[in-house]
Protein backbone atom coordinates (compact mmCIF):
# COMPACT_ATOMS: atom_id res chain seq x y z
CA UNK A 1 0.00 0.00 0.00
CA UNK A 2 0.97 3.64 -0.65
CA UNK A 3 1.07 6.16 1.50
CA UNK A 4 0.12 9.13 -0.68
CA UNK A 5 -3.04 9.98 -1.68
CA UNK A 6 -1.28 9.44 -5.30
CA UNK A 7 -1.81 12.21 -7.95
CA UNK A 8 -3.89 9.37 -10.29
CA UNK A 9 -7.93 9.44 -10.13
CA UNK A 10 -7.99 5.61 -10.24
CA UNK A 11 -8.85 5.63 -6.09
CA UNK A 12 -11.28 7.81 -7.21
CA UNK A 13 -12.83 6.12 -10.22
CA UNK A 14 -13.10 2.58 -8.09
CA UNK A 15 -14.39 4.22 -5.50
CA UNK A 16 -17.43 5.58 -7.56
CA UNK A 17 -17.44 2.07 -9.26
CA UNK A 18 -18.01 0.41 -5.67
CA UNK A 19 -20.28 2.80 -4.46
CA UNK A 20 -22.73 3.14 -6.97
CA UNK A 21 -24.80 0.05 -6.12
CA UNK A 22 -25.07 1.25 -2.30
CA UNK A 23 -25.86 4.69 -3.81
CA UNK A 24 -28.83 4.07 -5.53
CA UNK A 25 -30.00 1.83 -2.57
CA UNK A 26 -29.51 4.85 -0.41
CA UNK A 27 -31.34 7.16 -2.70
CA UNK A 28 -35.06 6.06 -2.26
CA UNK A 29 -34.00 5.23 1.56
CA UNK A 30 -32.90 8.66 1.98
CA UNK A 31 -35.99 9.70 0.72
CA UNK A 32 -38.28 8.33 2.62
CA UNK A 33 -36.33 9.39 5.93
CA UNK A 34 -36.44 13.19 4.70
CA UNK A 35 -40.27 12.79 3.97
CA UNK A 36 -41.00 11.17 7.05
CA UNK A 37 -38.60 13.83 9.18
CA UNK A 38 -40.75 16.35 7.42
CA UNK A 39 -44.10 14.97 8.74
CA UNK A 40 -42.37 14.08 12.15
CA UNK A 41 -41.71 18.52 12.34
CA UNK A 42 -38.00 18.45 11.56
CA UNK A 43 -37.05 21.55 9.63
CA UNK A 44 -34.85 20.80 6.67
CA UNK A 45 -31.97 22.00 8.31
CA UNK A 46 -31.93 19.43 11.24
CA UNK A 47 -32.52 16.68 8.31
CA UNK A 48 -29.48 17.90 7.10
CA UNK A 49 -27.26 18.46 10.33
CA UNK A 50 -28.96 14.76 11.46
CA UNK A 51 -27.65 13.22 7.96
CA UNK A 52 -24.09 14.96 8.10
CA UNK A 53 -23.43 14.45 12.30
CA UNK A 54 -25.02 10.41 12.42
CA UNK A 55 -24.87 8.60 8.96
CA UNK A 56 -26.52 5.95 10.05
CA UNK A 57 -29.64 4.74 8.45
CA UNK A 58 -32.22 2.90 10.80
CA UNK A 59 -30.93 4.40 14.01
CA UNK A 60 -32.23 7.67 11.92
CA UNK A 61 -35.23 6.68 10.99
CA UNK A 62 -36.15 4.87 15.00
CA UNK A 63 -34.84 8.75 16.12
CA UNK A 64 -37.31 10.41 13.89
CA UNK A 65 -40.07 7.59 15.35
CA UNK A 66 -39.04 8.54 18.23
CA UNK A 67 -39.19 12.68 18.19
CA UNK A 68 -42.79 12.26 16.50
CA UNK A 69 -43.59 10.23 19.88
CA UNK A 70 -42.26 12.72 21.97
CA UNK A 71 -39.05 10.75 23.50
CA UNK A 72 -36.40 12.56 25.12
CA UNK A 73 -32.96 13.30 23.48
CA UNK A 74 -31.03 10.52 26.21
CA UNK A 75 -33.34 7.79 25.51
CA UNK A 76 -32.95 8.55 21.65
CA UNK A 77 -29.39 8.76 21.93
CA UNK A 78 -29.26 5.24 24.39
CA UNK A 79 -31.64 4.00 21.26
CA UNK A 80 -28.75 5.16 18.99
CA UNK A 81 -25.69 3.61 20.57
CA UNK A 82 -27.41 0.02 20.89
CA UNK A 83 -28.59 0.02 17.32
CA UNK A 84 -24.92 1.33 16.37
CA UNK A 85 -23.38 -1.50 18.35
CA UNK A 86 -22.88 -3.83 15.15
CA UNK A 87 -20.65 -1.41 14.07
CA UNK A 88 -17.98 -2.85 16.28
CA UNK A 89 -17.72 -6.02 14.61
CA UNK A 90 -17.68 -4.59 11.09
CA UNK A 91 -14.52 -2.41 12.37
CA UNK A 92 -13.21 -4.74 14.22
CA UNK A 93 -13.24 -7.05 10.65
CA UNK A 94 -11.77 -4.01 8.53
CA UNK A 95 -9.11 -3.54 10.98
CA UNK A 96 -7.63 -6.98 9.13
CA UNK A 97 -6.91 -4.85 6.04
CA UNK A 98 -5.85 -1.73 7.42
CA UNK A 99 -3.26 -2.37 9.71
CA UNK A 100 -0.53 -0.18 10.21
CA UNK A 101 -2.36 2.35 8.45
CA UNK A 102 -1.67 5.69 10.09
CA UNK A 103 -4.71 6.90 12.57
CA UNK A 104 -5.71 10.01 11.04
CA UNK A 105 -6.70 7.54 8.39
CA UNK A 106 -8.51 5.70 10.44
CA UNK A 107 -10.10 8.22 12.43
CA UNK A 108 -11.56 9.45 8.90
CA UNK A 109 -12.47 6.02 7.39
CA UNK A 110 -14.53 5.00 10.55
CA UNK A 111 -17.03 7.76 9.72
CA UNK A 112 -18.30 6.06 6.54
CA UNK A 113 -18.48 2.24 8.07
CA UNK A 114 -21.98 1.24 7.90
CA UNK A 115 -23.46 -2.16 6.84
CA UNK A 116 -23.73 -1.37 2.94
CA UNK A 117 -19.97 -0.04 2.86
CA UNK A 118 -18.79 -2.73 4.88
CA UNK A 119 -19.83 -5.53 2.74
CA UNK A 120 -18.57 -3.30 -0.22
CA UNK A 121 -15.27 -2.78 0.89
CA UNK A 122 -14.58 -6.31 2.55
CA UNK A 123 -15.63 -8.45 -0.39
CA UNK A 124 -12.84 -5.69 -2.91
CA UNK A 125 -10.14 -5.86 -0.16
CA UNK A 126 -10.18 -9.86 0.10
CA UNK A 127 -10.31 -9.95 -4.24
CA UNK A 128 -6.94 -7.79 -3.19
CA UNK A 129 -7.32 -5.29 -5.96
CA UNK A 130 -8.20 -2.56 -3.74
CA UNK A 131 -6.74 0.32 -1.85
CA UNK A 132 -7.62 2.09 0.95
CA UNK A 133 -7.92 5.17 -0.73
CA UNK A 134 -10.63 3.67 -2.89
CA UNK A 135 -12.66 2.71 0.38
CA UNK A 136 -12.24 6.03 1.80
CA UNK A 137 -13.85 7.23 -1.15
CA UNK A 138 -16.85 5.13 -1.59
CA UNK A 139 -17.50 5.80 2.26
CA UNK A 140 -17.50 8.82 1.64
CA UNK A 141 -19.86 9.19 -1.76
CA UNK A 142 -22.06 7.23 -0.17
CA UNK A 143 -22.44 9.47 2.52
CA UNK A 144 -22.95 12.72 0.22
CA UNK A 145 -25.48 10.74 -1.60
CA UNK A 146 -27.33 9.82 1.66
CA UNK A 147 -27.19 13.87 3.14
CA UNK A 148 -28.29 14.63 -0.36
CA UNK A 149 -31.15 11.99 -0.38
CA UNK A 150 -32.57 13.25 2.83
CA UNK A 151 -32.34 16.75 2.30
CA UNK A 152 -34.18 16.51 -0.77
CA UNK A 153 -36.81 13.99 0.83
CA UNK A 154 -37.33 16.92 3.52
CA UNK A 155 -37.65 19.54 0.85
CA UNK A 156 -39.79 17.82 -1.58
CA UNK A 157 -40.65 14.60 -0.45
CA UNK A 158 -44.47 15.11 -0.97
CA UNK A 159 -44.13 15.50 -4.61
CA UNK A 160 -41.86 12.00 -5.23
CA UNK A 161 -44.02 9.36 -6.08
CA UNK A 162 -43.76 6.09 -3.59
CA UNK A 163 -40.77 3.71 -5.10
CA UNK A 164 -40.62 2.51 -8.59
CA UNK A 165 -38.85 0.57 -10.76
CA UNK A 166 -38.35 -1.94 -7.90
CA UNK A 167 -35.87 0.45 -6.23
CA UNK A 168 -36.98 -1.16 -2.77
CA UNK A 169 -34.64 -4.33 -4.13
CA UNK A 170 -31.16 -2.29 -4.77
CA UNK A 171 -29.89 -3.25 -1.32
CA UNK A 172 -31.34 -6.66 -0.75
CA UNK A 173 -30.06 -6.92 -4.79
CA UNK A 174 -26.55 -5.74 -3.59
CA UNK A 175 -26.24 -8.36 -0.26
CA UNK A 176 -27.22 -11.11 -2.11
CA UNK A 177 -24.39 -10.88 -4.49
CA UNK A 178 -22.00 -9.90 -2.10
CA UNK A 179 -23.03 -12.66 0.30
CA UNK A 180 -22.06 -14.74 -2.93
CA UNK A 181 -18.95 -13.02 -3.39
CA UNK A 182 -17.95 -14.63 0.44
CA UNK A 183 -18.73 -17.99 -0.27
CA UNK A 184 -15.16 -19.22 -0.47
CA UNK A 185 -15.34 -22.62 0.57
CA UNK A 186 -17.50 -25.15 2.52
CA UNK A 187 -16.82 -23.26 5.93
CA UNK A 188 -18.11 -20.02 5.04
CA UNK A 189 -21.49 -21.71 3.24
CA UNK A 190 -22.01 -23.79 6.58
CA UNK A 191 -21.62 -20.31 8.71
CA UNK A 192 -23.60 -18.85 6.24
CA UNK A 193 -26.31 -21.00 6.72
CA UNK A 194 -26.18 -20.87 10.33
CA UNK A 195 -26.47 -17.02 10.54
CA UNK A 196 -29.45 -17.01 8.77
CA UNK A 197 -31.02 -19.76 10.45
CA UNK A 198 -30.08 -17.81 14.28
CA UNK A 199 -31.02 -14.53 12.99
CA UNK A 200 -34.46 -15.60 11.93
CA UNK A 201 -34.80 -17.49 15.12
CA UNK A 202 -33.50 -14.39 16.99
CA UNK A 203 -35.43 -11.86 15.02
CA UNK A 204 -39.07 -13.68 15.76
CA UNK A 205 -37.99 -14.57 19.09
CA UNK A 206 -36.75 -11.29 20.56
CA UNK A 207 -37.51 -7.70 19.80
CA UNK A 208 -35.07 -5.15 18.49
CA UNK A 209 -32.12 -5.07 16.52
CA UNK A 210 -29.66 -7.61 18.85
CA UNK A 211 -30.19 -9.60 16.12
CA UNK A 212 -27.82 -8.91 13.88
CA UNK A 213 -25.07 -9.35 16.29
CA UNK A 214 -26.43 -12.40 17.68
CA UNK A 215 -26.24 -14.39 15.02
CA UNK A 216 -23.18 -13.02 13.28
CA UNK A 217 -21.49 -13.62 16.41
CA UNK A 218 -22.69 -17.04 17.48
CA UNK A 219 -22.67 -18.18 13.67
CA UNK A 220 -19.21 -16.83 13.07
CA UNK A 221 -18.11 -18.85 16.41
CA UNK A 222 -19.39 -21.78 15.59
CA UNK A 223 -18.30 -22.02 12.15
CA UNK A 224 -14.59 -21.03 13.97
CA UNK A 225 -14.87 -24.56 16.18
CA UNK A 226 -15.94 -26.46 13.08
CA UNK A 227 -13.33 -25.16 11.32
CA UNK A 228 -10.78 -25.87 13.86
CA UNK A 229 -11.81 -29.12 14.91
CA UNK A 230 -11.52 -30.23 10.95
CA UNK A 231 -8.06 -29.28 11.01
CA UNK A 232 -7.39 -31.04 14.25
CA UNK A 233 -8.70 -34.14 13.25
CA UNK A 234 -8.42 -34.18 9.25
CA UNK B 1 -37.15 22.05 19.47
CA UNK B 2 -34.66 24.91 18.82
CA UNK B 3 -31.47 24.78 17.05
CA UNK B 4 -29.05 24.29 19.81
CA UNK B 5 -31.85 21.40 21.34
CA UNK B 6 -30.95 19.83 17.88
CA UNK B 7 -27.36 20.29 17.51
CA UNK B 8 -27.29 18.74 21.31
CA UNK B 9 -29.21 15.36 20.13
CA UNK B 10 -27.34 14.51 17.13
CA UNK B 11 -24.13 15.35 18.25
CA UNK B 12 -24.86 13.35 21.31
CA UNK B 13 -26.30 10.67 18.43
CA UNK B 14 -23.17 11.01 16.40
CA UNK B 15 -20.53 10.30 19.09
CA UNK B 16 -22.50 7.09 19.90
CA UNK B 17 -22.36 6.24 16.24
CA UNK B 18 -18.97 6.96 15.61
CA UNK B 19 -16.78 5.50 18.53
CA UNK B 20 -18.34 1.61 17.79
CA UNK B 21 -16.87 2.57 14.42
CA UNK B 22 -13.87 4.13 15.15
CA UNK B 23 -12.21 2.49 18.69
CA UNK B 24 -11.88 -1.43 17.17
CA UNK B 25 -10.47 -0.48 14.14
CA UNK B 26 -8.37 2.34 15.60
CA UNK B 27 -6.76 -0.42 18.54
CA UNK B 28 -6.56 -3.09 16.50
CA UNK B 29 -4.98 -1.79 13.32
CA UNK B 30 -2.06 -1.29 15.68
CA UNK B 31 -1.97 -4.56 17.03
CA UNK B 32 -0.70 -8.07 15.95
CA UNK B 33 -3.67 -10.00 16.59
CA UNK B 34 -3.73 -13.84 17.50
CA UNK B 35 -4.77 -16.11 14.74
CA UNK B 36 -7.77 -17.30 16.10
CA UNK B 37 -8.77 -13.76 15.92
CA UNK B 38 -8.28 -12.94 12.89
CA UNK B 39 -9.48 -16.62 11.58
CA UNK B 40 -13.04 -15.81 14.19
CA UNK B 41 -13.06 -12.16 11.73
CA UNK B 42 -12.58 -13.90 8.27
CA UNK B 43 -15.77 -15.29 9.20
CA UNK B 44 -17.99 -12.40 10.18
CA UNK B 45 -18.48 -10.96 6.68
CA UNK B 46 -20.77 -13.73 5.74
CA UNK B 47 -22.25 -14.31 9.41
CA UNK B 48 -23.29 -10.70 8.97
CA UNK B 49 -24.80 -10.42 5.22
CA UNK B 50 -26.63 -13.49 6.38
CA UNK B 51 -28.28 -11.96 9.35
CA UNK B 52 -28.95 -9.00 8.20
CA UNK B 53 -30.76 -10.73 4.71
CA UNK B 54 -32.57 -13.85 6.33
CA UNK B 55 -34.90 -11.90 8.24
CA UNK B 56 -35.60 -10.03 5.11
CA UNK B 57 -36.47 -12.46 3.13
CA UNK B 58 -37.95 -15.44 5.26
CA UNK B 59 -40.34 -12.47 7.70
CA UNK B 60 -43.11 -10.40 7.68
CA UNK B 61 -41.20 -7.32 9.27
CA UNK B 62 -45.03 -5.91 10.79
CA UNK B 63 -45.64 -8.52 12.53
CA UNK B 64 -42.07 -10.43 13.48
CA UNK B 65 -43.12 -13.67 12.16
CA UNK B 66 -42.59 -16.43 9.75
CA UNK B 67 -43.74 -15.56 6.37
CA UNK B 68 -43.02 -18.24 3.34
CA UNK B 69 -42.97 -17.09 -0.10
CA UNK B 70 -42.56 -13.29 -0.02
CA UNK B 71 -41.74 -11.69 -3.20
CA UNK B 72 -38.86 -10.61 -1.69
CA UNK B 73 -37.87 -14.46 -1.61
CA UNK B 74 -39.08 -15.19 -4.33
CA UNK B 75 -37.49 -12.42 -6.58
CA UNK B 76 -34.30 -13.77 -4.26
CA UNK B 77 -34.35 -17.07 -6.14
CA UNK B 78 -33.14 -16.17 -9.58
CA UNK B 79 -31.01 -13.16 -8.32
CA UNK B 80 -29.42 -15.33 -6.38
CA UNK B 81 -28.70 -17.78 -9.55
CA UNK B 82 -27.65 -14.47 -11.29
CA UNK B 83 -24.94 -13.63 -9.41
CA UNK B 84 -23.22 -17.44 -8.53
CA UNK B 85 -23.27 -17.57 -12.46
CA UNK B 86 -22.12 -13.96 -13.26
CA UNK B 87 -20.24 -12.05 -9.89
CA UNK B 88 -21.62 -8.72 -11.26
CA UNK B 89 -22.57 -6.63 -8.40
CA UNK B 90 -24.13 -4.36 -10.79
CA UNK B 91 -25.86 -6.93 -12.73
CA UNK B 92 -27.30 -8.34 -10.14
CA UNK B 93 -28.47 -5.19 -8.29
CA UNK B 94 -30.17 -4.68 -11.73
CA UNK B 95 -32.05 -7.67 -12.29
CA UNK B 96 -32.85 -8.01 -8.98
CA UNK B 97 -35.01 -4.70 -9.25
CA UNK B 98 -36.32 -5.25 -12.37
CA UNK B 99 -37.51 -8.42 -11.18
CA UNK B 100 -39.10 -7.35 -7.54
CA UNK B 101 -40.87 -4.38 -9.78
CA UNK B 102 -42.12 -7.28 -12.29
CA UNK B 103 -43.08 -9.09 -9.20
CA UNK B 104 -45.28 -5.98 -7.84
CA UNK B 105 -47.44 -7.00 -11.32
CA UNK B 106 -47.62 -10.24 -11.27
CA UNK B 107 -47.82 -11.55 -7.24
Amino acid sequence: MNETPGKSIKPLRQGATAAWPICIGYFPIGLALGVLAQKAGLPWWAVAMMSMLVFAGSAQFICVAMLAAGASTPAIIFTTFVVNLRHTLMSSALALYLTGVRRRFLALFAYGITDESFAVNMTRFRGGSWDRWSALITNHLANAVWILATLTGALLGQFVPPAAFGIDYALIGMFICLLVFQLQGRIYILTGLLAAAISVGWYLLIPGDSYIVGASVSAASLGYLLQRRKRRTG
Amino acid sequence: MNFNDYLLLFCGMGAVTYLPRALPLLYLAHKKMPQWLVDWLGLIPVAILSALLAPLLFCDNATRTLQFGKPEFLVAIPTLAFALKTKSLGGTVLVGMVLYWLAGYVL
